[in-house]
């Protein structure tokens, strides 16, 4: 039994009070409801009894009839307020946006994807120098800090614009609508969003790309796909990079592929090699096909 | 550490919301699929919350659970992942129906009288 508001936390063995149960810092703890919601929180001496009677009264009303003891009466009128608002609204609706933009004028936008070091900008330059005659390409490079990354791109002569997000971990949808305005792409170009190297945030930041490209190495761990299963699930794609370096390191293909289809099922792979070019006419292949599909 | 953004455009949406007075109490579900932790989200929100109307105000996460349907059967199942096999025809092909959003629900601000 909870000792700061008598609820009981015996029906689940894994309730956690997350702060001490002090009047200086504010109590938190979390109960799991009979349809299976968990429910954490504190309680402030003014809230603390609306908050449980309102919050979960399923909870309770087996437990108490009345009020324990040691709340103390309401001292404030409150006003509650039904907002229903999604937290991430914001970034899918100028990521909507930014699919719309691209649609019109087909742009194939996609966000690349990946630890860092796993191979993007090495991929990306390779990529650009061989199918320059044949497609045309922009990029939107992002990171915290720097545009090493866009100085290697713009030698290649391809049109790049750096997005240095500072503190942050992800590109989000409207920093590609600065970018697009900026490098303003042609009909029918590809345009390459080299995500700040990542595997956790910005599967949760729609960009409005067309599909999300995982590049995975192998010098990274064969479980990767199912350690970080929201990127993955998320890809409709995934490049096994420096495949070249097969016969050095200790790298199970066929378990990460496995894993990478238990996460995702209809996820395409390629195996490849930016540096020694293994593999990369499957990639090109795919990235005609899908400009000429759109 | 995408919380701490996150945590920031909910002080921020609530703020608006509110309008100046004072709020008391929020009230969030997250969905257990949506890759957002209930813990940091609390962590960061007495931070942000500083010098706002949110000043003070508590918190309250409540964690929707997982649930996906098979592609191929149509059988509905609870998900701890955002990923699942299907219990009865085996499938991985699982459609995630509930658990992957993050919605303000409530605000609780005090009465003008």
């Amino acid at each position: 039994m909870c000792v700061t508001c008598g609820c009981s936390d015996e029906a689940n063995p894994t309730f956690t009070h997350l702060a001490a149960h002090t009047a200086a810092a504010t109590p938190t703890h979390s109960h799991v409801l009979p349809d299976g919601q968990v429910i954490t929180h504190s309680h402030t001496q003014e809230t603390r009894q609306q908050t449980h009677e309102q919050h979960h009264p399923s909870s309770h009303a087996a437990l108490e009839t009345a009020p324990p003891p040691h709340h103390p009466e309401r001292k404030q009128s409150l006003q509650s307020t039904a907002l229903e608002i999604n937290v991430l609204a914001k970034n899918d609706l100028i990521a909507a946006q930014n699919r719309g933009w691209f649609e019109g004028r087909n742009v194939l936008a996609l966000n690349l994807v990946s630890s860092p070091g796993a191979g993007k900008t090495t991929l990306l330059t390779r990529t650009i120098s061989d199918l320059q005659d044949r497609l045309q390409f922009s990029v939107i490079e992002g990171d915290q800090a720097t545009a090493h990354d866009a100085e290697r791109i713009r030698a290649t002569g391809c049109d790049v614009v750096q997005v240095n997000t500072g503190t942050g971990c992800h590109l989000e949808a409207a920093m590609i609508q600065r970018g697009i305005r900026s490098l303003n792409p042609t009909a029918n170009s590809v345009l390459m969003i080299e995500n700040v190297g990542n595997l956790v945030c910005p599967a949760l930041f729609d960009l409005g790309e067309r599909a999300k490209v995982a590049i995975l190495s192998v010098t990274e761990g064969d479980d990767k796909p199912i350690k970080y299963p929201h990127m993955f699930r998320a890809s409709s794609l995934m490049l096994l990079n420096k495949v070249d370096l097969l016969p050095y390191v200790n790298f199970d293909v066929d378990r990460c592929i496995a894993y990478a289809r238990q996460v995702n099922p209809d996820i395409e792979v390629f195996l490849v090699s930016a540096t020694s070019g293994e593999g990369l006419d499957h990639w090109y292949g795919w990235l005609l096909e899908t400009v000429a599909a759109p | 550490m995408h919380e701490l953004a996150i945590t920031q455009t909910i002080i921020d949406t609530v703020a608006q919301q509110a309008n100046g007075v004072p709020v008391r109490r929020v009230v969030l579900e997250i969905g257990q699929l949506a890759a957002i932790l209930p813990d940091s989200i609390q962590f960061c929100f007495d931070v942000c919350a500083r010098d706002t109307p949110l000043e003070g105000a508590t918190l309250d996460i409540i964690e929707i659970p997982g649930r996906g349907r098979c592609r191929h059967c149509g059988h509905e199942m609870s998900l701890e992942m955002p990923y699942g096999i299907c219990d009865l025809c085996d499938s991985l092909a699982i459609d995630i129906i509930a658990g992957q959003d993050l919605v303000i629900k409530t605000m609780e601000t005090v009465l003008c009288v």
